[in-house]
């Protein structure tokens, strides 16, 4: 599948890391990345489990606080930020968790309208029900609606988690491992989805993932994060036409070699 | 990997393990900054009523049965363990009076707030806990939405103001239990029992229990949602912070119960 293309704007970054480090007690993660994410573009970042791609888009979105560096989101310095600031920025950018984190005390709608209503001020319930459904219709899911998370297939889970972060209309979207735990036609059907939003909601995305048909379908750039720095950038092509003993692998042990 | 990184990384001292001591300490702390942070968002708008409301109904209902079933067999048992020794003095008719000083002014509150700890502590513990390790609290947070007024500051309040209700609850249907036995043995009426039940109560005896019922709610709210809150390790986690929720909370109520009996006793 030929990724549609949405324009890119690379005179305008959303996203500038510069030399961020992140150690949990003595383990070093994030040992000095630097990272630009352009208007309009998907970025996949791929690596292997445990080096550090999720605790890179949790401190972006200020789940987790940087050792050292600086991390400029949407011109706000992440750093240097009240916690007001903080809850006005995240409303600007939308993450979809690995497992889909619904909330599962409540329906599909109630998930959907939680951050809607806490964030909207005087919306009228007919607002909340057209916003509801536009999202809805925009994962192919209206049909849904009433039904509870343990209802819903691990594929549905996650439209549905990035239907409740498309309901703020985000600049920004971060995927934690969109594609995790699916089975591959679920997975193509995933890609097809964030592609869509991209062009549909004009976003600006950072995809995690260490599926190698998703960076590809998804990314107009890929990063590979190996020993907690970006070592190789590039195209997909471009990262992987390489003899690095420490990218190869990642492809040749992957199906679409 | 490159010179650079390697010198960096040669700088970069291993942290030292923690001792228990300074765990604790800084456990202390934590705790502090929770309740300060229920204190800062509980009470500044917008308020979460509709979830405070259904906070409430849970803890209730959850503890109904139980505490009905416990409040009068607490009463009917201590009437009849207490008859004997009272019988030896000839002072059965003062029975209604010792009941009601021993239910309401220490049974009733504490019977009541060890129950709700294991059956609304331990739920919340587990609730948040599973929350946080799915991640469902931070889906919240990042979805610029205020998890903690919404989790925690509902689930507090309501414990905080639920169990009062249910300690009256407690000490009415013990003075039912207490009744029954005294009415099968000495023919008392019920008129005559509920005046002399009441007979030897004070303000103060009304007042400190309606204190410590609020402070064993709270207490209850707060720890269960501090270990669920700050719950991690996966599923393991949630059981720990379930049992570390009732574990805890009961160590503080009868701390706080010491503490309140040991404070009135001055004001009689």
């Amino acid at each position: 599948m030929n990724k549609p293309k949405a324009p890119i704007d690379h005179n305008n970054t959303v996203i500038t890391i510069k030399g961020l480090r992140k150690s949990f007690e003595d383990y070093h993660v994030l040992r000095g990345i630097d990272l630009d994410l352009y208007q309009g573009e998907n970025l996949v970042v791929l690596g292997r489990s445990g080096t550090g791609k999720s605790v890179l888009i949790k401190i972006i979105s200020g789940l987790l606080t940087a050792d050292h560096g600086s991390i400029n989101v949407l011109g706000q310095d992440i750093n240097h930020i009240t916690d007001r600031e903080l809850q006005e920025l995240r409303i600007r950018i939308g993450f979809s968790f690995q497992n889909s984190a619904l909330y599962d005390s409540m329906t599909v709608r109630k998930n959907l309208e939680f951050p809607l209503v806490r964030n909207r001020k005087g919306i009228s319930k007919k607002e909340i029900d057209e916003k509801v459904d536009e999202v809805l219709d925009a994962v192919g899911l209206i049909k849904t609606i009433n039904q509870m998370p343990s209802e819903l297939s691990g594929g549905q889970r996650k439209r549905i988690g990035i239907a409740r972060t498309l309901i703020l209309n985000p600049e920004i979207m971060l995927y934690d491992e969109p594609t995790a735990g699916l089975d591959p036609i679920t997975c193509i059907e995933i890609n097809e989805l964030i592609n869509e939003v991209q062009e549909k909601y004009k976003t600006s995305s950072i995809i995690i993932t260490h599926d190698l048909t998703c960076a590809k379908q998804t990314g107009d750039r890929i990063a590979m994060l190996l020993d907690g720095q970006f070592q190789r950038q590039g195209t997909f092509d471009e990262v992987f036409d390489t003899n690095d003993e420490r990218v190869k692998p990642f492809f040749d042990y992957n199906f679409i070699k | 990997m490159d010179t650079a990184n390697s010198t960096t990384l040669q700088t970069e001292k291993k942290a030292k393990k923690p001792g228990w001591l300074s765990k604790f300490l800084v456990s202390l702390y934590n705790i502090n900054k929770f309740i300060i942070r229920f204190f800062k968002e509980a009470f500044v708008p917008p308020f979460e009523f509709k979830e405070i409301v259904r906070q409430c109904y849970e803890t209730g209902v959850r503890s109904f049965t139980l505490i009905s079933l416990t409040g009068f067999i607490v009463g009917l048992i201590f009437t009849k363990q207490s008859r004997p020794s009272l019988g030896q003095f000839g002072a059965t008719s003062w029975l209604p009076s010792l009941v009601s000083i021993a239910i309401m002014r220490a049974l009733a509150p504490l019977v009541t707030a060890l129950i709700a700890a294991g059956k609304v502590g331990s739920s919340i513990g587990a609730e948040l806990g599973s929350m946080r390790v799915t991640e469902q609290i931070d889906a919240m947070e990042v979805s610029g939405t205020k998890p903690f007024k919404f989790l925690v500051c509902t689930r507090v309040l309501a414990t905080t103001l639920t169990i009062p209700i249910l300690a009256t609850y407690t000490g009415l249907v013990a003075m039912l239990g207490g009744y029954i036995n005294v009415a099968v043995n000495e023919g008392t009426s019920f008129n005559t029992f509920v005046q002399e039940f009441f007979d030897p109560l004070t303000f103060t005896d009304f007042v400190s229990s309606l204190i410590k019922s609020i402070v064993f709610g709270f207490t209850i709210g707060i720890v269960g949602a501090y270990q669920g809150y700050f719950s991690t390790k996966g599923t393991e986690g949630v059981g720990k912070a379930a049992n570390g929720a009732v574990v805890t909370a009961m160590f503080l109520i009868f701390i706080e119960e010491i503490t309140i009996v040991q404070i009135t006793s001055w004001f009689r």
